[in-house]
């Protein structure tokens, strides 16, 4: 059998890599997008893994909603990003602020 | 054998999380991390997790990726000036993330959580459906999160609707409101007005 352990070291794995991403494209809005939902999906592995091993369906209720929260977070993350393509013609993240008001 | 198979799925994980972050077309990372949702899809499948694993491929490989597919092929993007400093931050990122990860294995490795002090649980019998068993618990114990989640959803559509929304002032529109409010005053004029005589009549 695959210990617990091993699960939960994947999802910090997965959690530290998505953390560098987040670092190293501080411009790109897109590959910051995508590094949350990497985030989310370690969370959530760490969610199904403790579900599995401890017997509580509880976890994978956690996993549902954090999918829907994900979706509404990536939704309107996306829209954010094509209004300020739309405004300054680039995606730099430091030209968010001119979106304000 | 289940070994073997968590062990190839997990480095295809890591590795496709690996280029998500460091490969250079923004195209080619939605496609890394439409792999990296696929492979984990198959983890949660070994975790006995059926339902979420393929709500998981639905949801997010069918449609929030292609929404970002969708938006990274609509703009137009520069890419030379987005990688501007990836190369100064890599020593840094790379060291907190190194950093960050030997703190998270040692306490969640398999000094606390392996097998001898987390036991592998007994498989499901054959008739069990993980399905059945998460919708007893939803719609019953969380059936008022799972409502406010679908608020949430809501919410994201018209935020995400108001966001993109612009009007063109040189378009036409029907205005709905005033179609509705208009009175028989506003369309229709009647005149009092003698009435003519005939003419041309012998």
């Amino acid at each position: 059998m695959i210990p617990l352990s091993d699960f939960l070291v994947l999802g910090a794995i997965l959690f530290c890599l998505s953390m560098a991403g987040i670092f190293l494209n501080r411009k790109n809005v897109i590959i910051l997008l995508m590094s949350i939902e990497l985030m989310l999906l370690a969370v959530n592995m760490n969610f199904v893994a403790f579900s599995h091993y401890l017997g509580d369906s509880a976890g994978q209720i956690f996993v549902f909603f954090i999918l829907t929260v994900a979706a509404a977070e990536s939704a309107i993350g996306l829209a954010i990003l094509v209004v300020l393509f739309r405004n300054r013609r680039a995606i730099n993240v430091e030209d968010m602020g001119s979106l304000k008001g | 054998m289940e070994h073997i198979i968590f062990y190839i799925f997990s480095a295809i994980l890591v590795l496709s999380a690996l280029m998500v972050i460091t490969v250079r077309n923004p195209v080619h990372a939605a496609l890394f991390l439409v792999l990296a949702f696929f492979t984990s899809a198959a983890l949660w499948l070994l975790l006995e997790a059926e339902f979420l694993a393929l709500t998981l491929v639905l949801v997010y490989v069918g449609a929030v990726m292609v929404l970002f597919l969708f938006v990274v092929m609509m703009l137009d993007i520069n890419l030379t000036v987005l990688r501007e400093g990836f190369a100064s931050y890599l020593p840094v990122g790379a060291l907190i993330a190194t950093l960050i990860l030997i703190e998270m294995a040692l306490v969640v490795g398999s000094k606390n959580f392996g097998l001898d002090s987390v036991a592998a649980p007994v498989p499901h019998a054959a008739g069990y459906s993980n399905t059945q068993a998460l919708g007893n618990v939803l719609y019953t114990v969380y059936v008022y999160p799972f409502e406010i989640a679908g608020v949430i959803l809501l919410v994201a559509i018209i935020g995400a609707i108001t966001l993109t929304l612009r009007r063109r002032p040189q378009a036409k529109y029907q205005d709905p409101s005033q179609q509705v409010l208009v009175r028989r005053e506003d369309r229709v004029r009647i005149i009092k007005m003698p009435s003519e005589k005939k003419r041309g009549k012998t």
